[in-house]
This record gives structure tokens, sequence and C-alpha cells, in this order.
């Protein structure tokens, strides 16, 4: 790489023919350059202190006086030019360089790898925080207990008789020794006990837990299932607004075309006892009522069990297994995909439900 | 309860063509859950015929059988067949093998013609066979599926039949009939019978009741009979054991005639075997009426009957063969012998009646429910007699039940009424409650009109008496379940219909939201997933062995867990002290279905039984326990901390093109435990720890500030591991939840944000091995003092240049000052503090 041009005069400062031509040389030269180490030798010859132009601007100095304004003024502009078009050209070539770089760079998005696990929530506890959130939204409280829990609490002060036949349908789980009324709760009703006992009236709280029944795993049965228990201690309250409870939430989790319907059944706790079922208009293979839980008007001894007058209060509960919610609303057709734990069936939810 | 529909038929307006479904649907709207169909003609389809063997040919066969070949008319002589099809033979007789013994010729037979179709889906059609065309079978009650006995096939005149030939055998042996299966609630006895449901399906269809009580004719008093004395000493509750006992005596019986066959269909539609006469009597009344019965054998009886409680070292030999060891709970029926029975239970086998039997005392009593819960519960002995008793029975209907088997055993066993008769015993006073006129509507929130709630309770069979308030009402003796106004608000509700009942919606009052404790689960919960880790819900059933390895951290440790008295396996038989044990039997069941890279975790309570496990007596129901009543249950509730537990396999991330996947090692365990703590803003304390269920070098013990262990995290034991069939390596943690959210801030205070500039310096220092790296960044940060802003151990190194048992540590210190540019000296001196405070605890060098 040379940094003159050999053989090229050295142009007089006022010889603007000259000058031009040394100007327009470099300009040429410069277009020329394809790429920005051919512009670089370009810059050196054309600019470089050997460059005609500069020795010509040098040569400003040797000028009589009256001469150098001229002078300055002609090689001013022409070194002005010279520059512009070497930006230029630095500019478009930078350009082209980045661009091709790019390209190069150019990767197959298809091919990304995944660098982190998606983790994800089970169903059944995505579920119940779901529920929790409508009825928090109608200004209900939350409330919670113990698993293992006093039989005082899982029976008679639910008005379970002792003796009584539907005591022992509940399939208790026992603890051990008997003589210490312990066992696992088979209902969260307990925990509605635990809140009449505890709160200030009125009450309205949804309680949902984990319950136990001495049912073998089979595809529609597990010892161990969820619930939600719904209870309302106010005074004046009847049936009606029982369902229209249950309706609104009903049309919460399943739209507004949801339906639900009472029939008489019987539970020690409530009277009158209803089951509750629900017309799951997204149901598969078409809108049909499915049987959903239980429901009924607070039984007064119930009431007087947590020392509330049931002249003056009244009350609704409902129940509903998570489970069951769960199977029919999102189609999960064996219960033991929702017990055993297999990462699969809470990976495919992941945070949703 | 089944309801086979000729029974329901006979008391209820059922139309012509309804089917079992059609009475489910009925009996749903009035509170009766459906539950089956019980239809022969499911599985049983004609031609089946009455046919008579016109002859009978032995033909012993080369494999040893001998073979009858019958020719069987199937329709009466002299007229022509009109069934057709292939295998009907026009002239009205059958070529049928047959290989059964127990018919001779002459005899009339039930004959499935070629087109029938048995249960099992067995399609009879002409056959080859042993060198004949058979042209149908004749049938067993087993291939009828009517009966077990397949030992021959059906003689009718065994079942005291003479038919004519070619009837239709299916309507002859009531095979058309069909029974609808309801669930019937504890509260409602009297429906386990077809008087109760015949009522029911009255209300719920608005047609006539006809009673079956009211079709007997028993006399109003009885005297002169078998000598019965009630003589309970131990009333459970307060409540006698036996408030009535009505005896009556029928002579003469023929106990081996057979049943006729309508009713012994109703008796298997209703899912009742058929034994003998009596028996099958005894149970078709029950059934009808509700009444329990019991058949002594008469002659086998000696002296007086007397119900009483049992005493200490009485045994029984009950009808099953079994003896039994009474408790003095038991309520009995005994004569001179000793005990004869178990009350409303069992009856013994020294009285029962046989084939030989000829006068039979019939029982009809009344049995209080807790008494026979608690005798059936305590001998194991379910049965139809103890379910009802349980229930409760309608005291009133005794007499008619004993008078209705009197009819039956006369009419059908040839049997002679004894005029004289026992009814001892008191009727309990009648139920009545003070309903006010408005409580039904207030109630429900259906505006009952007086008319609907009148109608309601006297459909019901409850008497009203019109009251300054409302009504006083009489409920009817066979619903032991009305007690109280509630009660009958929900009869009225049920017959007007739950679908009357209007919507609307309470709006509570201001909520508080979410708890702190429930924001702070839910946060946790969420952060472990958002880390890429599955959540799961394993069982809280664990062995003890398990409790003993993850339950307590320090071998030898005392350990206490909740025993479970009835677990679904004895294995699996405490309730979990740790979340640990479940978690890894989910991580080795989706390590068996071939996942090997896993991370999961859960969230659940373990039990911790403190020093007190119950309460040794619970209160009465109905009323509010006394304060100290209250503090002994809630006390004796054992303590359920939750825990959140991980556990960690494989590879941190799938393996892919251009990703390598590392494998999640020791401090991967750590790192989530200290996740769980940064979300709820709680800071974990570790120090190396000691667990046997983790590599005893690569276990961390966590901790609050206040000293609290609330986990651990680390390797799992390899030894565990290869127990459990699992890799070699897996980490895990498990954290005190509830201990973290308690020891979370209430408010967190903010913290100046200094502008200055930054000075940073490092740090190398030689330690003995063993001293823990933590323990020298908290005397560097210490000895630093309040400049130091941060400090981060960068590297640790051991080896060439390092003496042998040292190791090198190296730390980046940053610090800055509040209110100034620190000048590069004063960042070494606070450097050369910091280095000379772990120099002085841990004889630390600089490097």
């Amino acid at each position: 790489m040379t940094e003159t041009l050999p053989g090229a005069a050295v142009p007089n400062p006022l010889d603007e023919t000259a000058i031009n031509a040394a100007v327009d040389q470099a300009v040429a030269a410069i277009a020329g350059a394809s790429t920005l180490d051919e512009l670089k030798a370009v810059r050196l010859a054309h600019t470089g202190e050997k460059s005609p132009l500069s020795l010509a601007n040098r040569g400003i100095g040797s000028l009589p006086k009256d001469q150098k304004a001229a002078a300055g003024k002609l090689m001013g502009s022409s070194r002005g030019r010279v520059n512009k078009a070497l930006a230029d050209r630095t500019a478009e070539l930078e350009a082209e360089n980045d661009a091709r770089i790019l390209v190069e760079e150019t990767v197959d998005v298809t091919a990304a790898p995944r660098r982190r696990r998606a983790g994800a929530r089970h169903p059944l506890s995505t579920l119940q925080d779901r529920v929790a959130d409508i009825f928090v939204g109608m200004g209900w409280e939350i409330a919670e207990g113990p698993e293992v829990e006093s039989e005082w609490f899982n029976f008679d002060a639910l008005n379970f008789k002792p003796d009584h036949p539907a005591r022992e349908m509940q399939d208790t789980f026992f603890v051990e020794p008997p003589e210490a009324h312990l066992l696992m709760r088979t209902h969260t009703s307990p925990v509605q006990v635990r809140s009449m006992l505890e709160r200030e009236l009125p009450i309205y709280v949804l309680c949902p837990g984990k319950v136990f029944r001495t049912d073998e795993l089979d595809a529609t049965h597990t010892p161990v299932f969820h619930q939600f228990e719904g209870l309302a201690i106010d005074k004046k309250l009847s049936m009606a607004d029982l369902r229209g409870t249950l309706e609104h939430f009903a049309r919460q989790m399943f739209g507004d075309e949801a339906q639900i319907r009472l029939r008489p059944n019987y539970f020690p706790f409530t009277e009158p006892s209803a089951e509750l079922d629900i017309f799951h208009p997204g149901a598969k293979g078409g809108p049909r009522w499915i049987e959903w839980g239980g429901c009924g008007m607070v039984n007064p001894n119930v009431l007087r069990a947590a020392g509330i007058d049931p002249d003056v209060y009244s009350g609704f509960a409902f129940g509903m297994g998570i489970e069951r919610t769960l199977m029919f609303r999102n189609e999960v057709g064996d219960m033991r995909d929702m017990i055993e734990g297999d990462v699969r069936f809470s990976e495919h939810f992941g945070m949703e439900i | 309860m089944r309801i086979p529909l000729s029974w329901l038929r006979e008391f209820a307006q059922v139309p012509a063509g309804a089917t079992a479904e059609d009475v489910m649907a009925e009996l749903v709207k009035v509170g009766f859950e459906e539950e089956a169909v019980h239809r022969p003609t499911d599985a049983l389809r004609g031609p089946v015929v009455v046919g008579q063997v016109l002859s009978l040919v032995k033909e012993p066969q080369s494999n040893g059988k001998t073979i009858n070949w019958c020719q069987v008319r199937v329709v009466p002589e002299g007229q022509e067949q009109t069934l057709t099809g292939k295998g009907i033979d026009p002239s009205g007789v059958q070529g049928i093998v047959c290989g059964a013994h127990n018919f001779v010729e002459g005899d009339k037979v039930v004959v499935t013609l070629p087109g029938a179709v048995l249960p099992g889906d067995f399609h009879i059609s002409a056959r080859k066979t042993y060198g004949h065309m058979s042209a149908g079978m004749i049938a067993s009650v087993r291939e009828l599926g009517i009966g077990e006995d397949h030992d021959g096939i059906l003689v009718l005149s065994r079942i005291g039949l003479d038919p004519e030939i070619g009837t239709d055998a299916m309507e002859l042996l009531g095979l058309y009939d069909q029974a609808a299966e309801i669930n019937v609630t504890p509260d409602r006895g009297y429906a386990f019978s077809i008087r109760g449901a015949a009522r029911e399906y009255a209300h719920a269809t608005g047609t006539v009741f006809t009673d079956p009580a009211s079709k007997v004719n028993a006399p109003a008093v009885l005297s002169g009979g078998y000598g019965v004395k009630i003589n309970d000493d131990a009333p459970i509750y307060g409540k006698p054991g036996c408030d009535r006992f009505v005896a009556r005596t029928v002579r003469g019986v023929d106990a081996t005639r057979p049943t006729p066959p309508w009713m012994s269909s109703r008796l298997r539609l209703a899912g009742i075997r058929s034994i003998s006469l009596p028996v099958d009597i005894s149970n078709y009344v029950m059934l009808e009426l509700g009444q329990p019965l019991h058949f002594y054998d008469q002659d086998k009886l000696s002296g007086d009957i007397v119900v009483r409680r049992a005493v200490a070292g009485e045994k029984l030999t009950t009808l099953d063969g079994k003896e039994r060891a009474l408790d003095a709970e038991d309520l009995l029926i005994t004569d001179a012998s000793g005990p004869i029975g178990v009350a409303g239970v069992m009856g013994g086998a020294s009285t029962e009646v046989t084939d030989a039997t000829t006068a039979v005392l019939i029982e009809a009593a009344h049995f209080e429910e807790v008494s026979i819960a608690r005798s059936r519960r305590r001998h194991k002995l379910p049965s139809e007699a103890s379910k009802r008793f349980e229930r409760g029975v309608d005291w009133q209907v005794a007499n008619i039940a004993a008078q209705r088997a009197v009819d039956l055993l006369v009419e059908l066993a040839g049997g002679t009424a004894e005029e004289a008769g026992t009814d001892v015993g008191t009727a309990p006073d009648p139920v009545t409650i003070a309903l006010p006129g408005e409580y039904p509507a207030a109630r429900i929130g259906i505006d009952f009109t007086e008319e609907q709630i009148v109608t309601s309770l006297e459909d019901l069979g409850a008497v009203l008496e019109k009251s300054d308030a409302g009504w006083t009402v009489t409920a009817p003796s066979w619903r032991n379940d009305l007690e109280t106004k509630e009660d009958l608000s929900e009869e009225v509700a049920r017959l007007v219909g739950y679908d009357q009942i209007p919507a609307t919606l309470p709006v509570a009052p201001p909520g508080r939201g979410l708890t702190r404790v429930q924001q702070q689960r839910r946060r946790l919960l969420q952060a472990l997933a958002d880390a890429g880790l599955t959540e799961v819900l394993a069982y809280p059933f664990v062995s003890k062995a398990a409790n003993e390895t993850f339950g307590v951290a320090e071998e030898g440790a005392p350990r206490t867990a909740v025993k479970l008295a009835n677990p679904i396996s004895e294995e699996q038989g405490y309730l979990r002290t740790s979340v640990l044990p479940g978690l890894l039997e989910v991580a080795k069941r989706n390590h068996s279905r071939g996942f090997r890279d896993l991370a999961v975790f859960e969230a659940g309570m373990v039990f911790l039984p403190g020093d007190t496990l119950g309460t040794p007596s619970i209160p009465p129901l109905g009323v509010k326990p006394a304060d100290e009543v209250l503090d002994a249950l809630y006390d004796g509730v054992p303590d359920q901390p939750l825990h959140v537990a991980a556990v960690l396999t494989g590879h941190d991330s799938p393996a892919a093109a251009g990703h390598a996947p590392r494998l999640w090692d020791w401090a991967d365990a750590l790192d989530i435990a200290r996740l769980a703590g940064d979300v709820l803003g709680v800071e974990l304390v570790v120090t190396q720890g000691r667990h046997q269920a983790f590599h005893p070098g690569r276990a961390a013990q966590l901790s609050l500030r206040s000293g609290e262990v609330v986990g651990y995290a680390g390797e799992l034991h390899p030894k565990l591991l290869a127990a459990h069939d699992m890799p070699a390596r897996a980490v895990a943690m498990e954290l005190n939840a509830d201990a973290l959210f308690e020891a979370a801030a209430d408010v967190v205070v903010a913290r100046h944000i200094s502008t200055f500039p930054v000075a940073t310096q490092d740090v190398a220092l030689v330690v003995p091995q063993d001293v823990p790296a933590d323990d020298v960044l908290a005397a560097l940060r210490e000895g630093a003092g309040e400049l130091l802003e941060d400090v981060a151990l960068f590297d640790v190194y051991a080896g060439k240049g390092i003496e042998d048992g040292k190791k090198s540590l190296a730390f980046g210190l940053r610090f800055r000052a509040t209110d100034r540019t620190l000048t590069a000296d004063e960042a070494s001196e606070a450097r050369e503090r910091a280095v000379f405070a772990a120099a002085e605890r841990f004889g630390a060098v600089q490097r």
C-alpha cells in the first residue's frame, strides 16, 4: 500500500483545474473502493500527508500573502468534498458490512433449545384457588382447619347422633387409640364449626381442604380427596338465598348458561337438605345435568353446638368435591391420574386449568 | 331398596307401560336417588314355554356320559304350533338332547325354544349334537338366571305348578316383572318397604296410595298367646331396648311346600334369595310392611320368652352356625334354655324353623335403634332386619305384620292360625311439633299457601290441629325422623317441589380477602412452580420406617407419629411427619415410567402429636360445650404444620441441540429452599447439617435468624435411594412453611439507597478445610462494619499451592458509604478489619 500516488505532480494550490482534477480523481477512487480496507488505502493515498491535495495545501504557506486567501478557500472546499465523499462511502461500506455480518449470523430459530424446565401447579390446587377467588370476590372469607380432627367437630357438633347409621356411612379413618376420639376429617364441615365458634356473626366463609374416607383407590374413588364447603350464617337466610348463591357461583365457574337443580336428600347437619345438580353447558358429549354436591339449611342443633341462637340466626351450607369438579369440568377420566403424581398430568395443565 | 313394579302396583297407581326407569325418575323428585334397574328381560328373551316330556331315551356316550334324547310337547295336543322360526317344529313337539337326569317322562318343564336368548347372551338354536338335531333346551333355574341351582332342570311340579303346555314360562315365573332400585337415606327407615316406597311414589306423582297395612285384618287386641316378658334393666340412653313384642302361633304348617313363583320372583327382584316357604314369607312381609319378623319352631321353645340384656359370659350359636360371645349390652331373646336370639339382629340355631317344623311362633317386635346398631356392629352381623331396626320401624305395624304372616302361612303352608296371641309393650308417646304458620315460608323462601302446608303434611300421614300461631302437628308413627319445625318445613318443600324455590343472592358484609398466610402459601407454591418444579399431591399415609427415616433429623431422637386405627393398609398405617416419603414415592413412580429428569414438590400438612392426644370423652351434640371442654378439644388435636418439600433427580432441563443440561446437585436443593425463603422475605441460615435421610457430608440444616431449625436440604443418602430403586443421585429439601410464614416481617422497613461511588476489593483467605465458608463470610461482614455493602464468595480452591487440609476462599467485598465518596484508604482499612476478624476467629491467612 502506498501513501502517495506515484508520479503525480504536486498541483499548485491556485490552479483550480489541477486541484479539481485531483479532487475528481480522489472522489472516483473513493467511489471505486469496494471494501473498507480498499477505502482505507484510498483515503491514505488521497488525503494522507503525501497526497497531492495535502501537498498542495501545504504549498499555501509559501504563496504570497495576497494569494493565500484564494488558495485557502479553494483547498478548503476541495478537501471538504473529498472528506465528505470519504465519509459517505465509509458509511455505505459499513452498512453493507454490518448487513452481511448479520446475515451470516442467521440461526434456525425453530431449533432453539428449551433451557429451563417448565414447572406446573397441580390442577386440584389451581382449581381450589380459582374457587376461593370467586367467593372472595363475593365478600366471603376462606377458613381452614386441621386434617386430623376431634370427633366432636367432625360429627357431634354437626348433629350426627352417636350410633346413627349416617355416622357409619362416612367411612371414617380413626386415630389410635379410639378412646382419644380423634379421626381424619371426613369432610371440611368441622372447619364450619370452628368458624362459628371463632368468628363474629354474620359469617360467610368458604372452607376448602383435604378430606379422608376409607375407600380404596380406583377410577372413581380415592381415600384422600378435596372439598370446598360454604357456610353462611345471618339473620333471615332462607333456602332461596342458598339457591341464589349456588347459581351465582355456578355461573362464575361454568358460564352464564349454567343452571342448578336441587333434589331432596338427607344430611344430619342440614334441614332441609338437598342434592345439588349442575347443568353444565360445556359438558363432554353435550350440555347435561351432573351431580355436583350437597347442601341445605343449617340444622338448628349445629347452630346450638356453636352457641348461636337458631331463633335469631339461620344459615345455609353447601359442599362440593374438587376432584369431581375437575373431572367433569376438565374431562379427567380416571381419579388415579389426579392422585399418582405422574408429572405429565400436572405439566399438561401448567399454571392454568 | 329394590322395588318390584308388580308389587308397587298393588298399592300405588303406576301407569301400565311404566318402566323401572320411569319409577325412579318419579322417586328422585321426592329425594330417592336412582341406583339400578333389575329387569330379567334385559338378559332373557323368549320363546320360553312350558313343555311336557313325552319320551326320554337314555343314550350312553363314548365319553362316559349318558344323555337323554327327549321328545317334548310344547303345544297342547290337538292345537297347532303358532310360533314359527328356524328349528321350531310345526308339529308342536321338539326333539331335545338333555344332559340332566332329575326328570322323567310326563314331567312339565321349561323349554327354551330356538330363537330364545338366555342370560350371558346365550342364543338358543337347533344344533346337531350327540347324533341328534337338538332343537331347544330344557332349562335349569340357573340357565334362566333365577337361581343358583344347576344340578338339574326345573321340574314345575316341584314348585307346585301344573300349567298348561305351551304357557309362556316367563310370565309363569314372573320374569316380565322389573325392579327399580333406589338409595334410601339413613333418616328414612320407612322407605325400606313397599309400603313406604308406594307412599312416596304417590307423593311424587300426586296419585292415590293404598296402605298395605289397611288390607290386613288384624285383631285389635291379642291375648292368651305364648308367654312373653320384656325385662330390660339396662336401657341405652334411657330408652328401653324393646317396647313391643307381638307373638302369634300357626300350627300344622308344611314347611316343605314350595314357595309360589309370584312370591319368589318378587323376593328375587328385591334381592332376597328364596330359602324355604316359612323364611320366604317372613322376608316377604318384612319387604311389604317394613316390619322384620322372626319365626321360631314353637316346639323347640321352652318356657316363656324373656327379652333382656345379656349376662357376661353368655353365648349363643346363631343361625349361621357361629358361636358368639355376648356382650352385656346385647339385647337378647331368651327362653328357659337361655339365649335364643340377638334381638333384631339374628336368631339362634336351636329354635330355627326347619323342614320338620309344624308349629311356627311369629315374632313381630319393636326394638330400639341404637341397641340394634351396636349389637350389629359388635357381632359384625349386618342383616335386612337390623338395617330396618337401626333406622326405625313403625311401632304400630307389628301386630299387622304378624297377622299378614299368619295369613300367608295359612294360605300357602296349609297352617291353622291360633286365635290366641301375645302383644306386650307400651306405645311411645306420639311426637307433636308446634309449627308456626309462617315458618315454612321463612325457612324455604317459597310463599306457601296454607293449603299447600296442610295438604302436604296430611299426605304424609301427619295429623294437624290448628293453633294460635299455626298448627300442632302429630307426626305419623312410621316417621321417626320428624321431630322439629325444620323437618316439617322440608317435608312441605319436598312435596311442593324443590324446583319451586326461587333464587335470591344474599350480600355478605365487606370481606377482608385472603389472609396473609393464604397469600404467602399461594406465593410460595407459585414461586416453586415458576422455578420449574411440578406440584404433586401425595397421600399422607406412610410406614413407621418412613417416619423414622424422614421425620426426625437425629438418629435415636424420640419419635412420635399419629397411628391410624383402621388404615387402608397396615404397611402404611401412620400419618406422615414429613412430606418427603410420599414425594419420593411419586418420584420413584415417575422414574419407573421413564421420566429420569424430575423436579417435584408438594406442600402438605404433617402430623405431630404432642403430649396430649385427643380427649377421653366428647361433649353431647346440640349444645355449646363449656370453654374448658372446648379448650381440651382444641388442645387434643395434634399440631399439623404445613411443610413444603421438593425432590430433584436427573437433569435440570431437557437435553436439546445446542444446550447441555446440568445434573441437579445438592446446591440446587439448597437454592430452592432459599428461593422459598426469598419469596417470603425470610432469611435462611445455612449450617452443615446431619440428617439420616441425607448424604452425611452434603446436608444443610436451615434455620431462622432466631435459631429455630426449619428444615433440611441437600443430597439424599445413596443407600436410601438404592432402597427406593432410585438413581444414585437425588437431592431434596423440606421446610416448615408455617414457620416461614410466621417469620416473615409484618412491615418491611426501607433501606437508604446511597448514590456515592462503590469501592470493590477482593480478598483470598486460607482456612482449615472444615471451616464453613458461610462462617468466614459472616466474620468478614462483622469485621468490615457498616461500610461493607455486600460480600460474596466467588471462588473456593484447594490443591497446589495450598497447604494440605486447608482451602482458599476468595471473596469480593463491596464498600460504600451513605454520606460520602470513600477514599481508597478507607476501603482498604475496612477490608483489613474484615480480614482481621476472619483471622482471629478461624486463623484465616491472607493469600
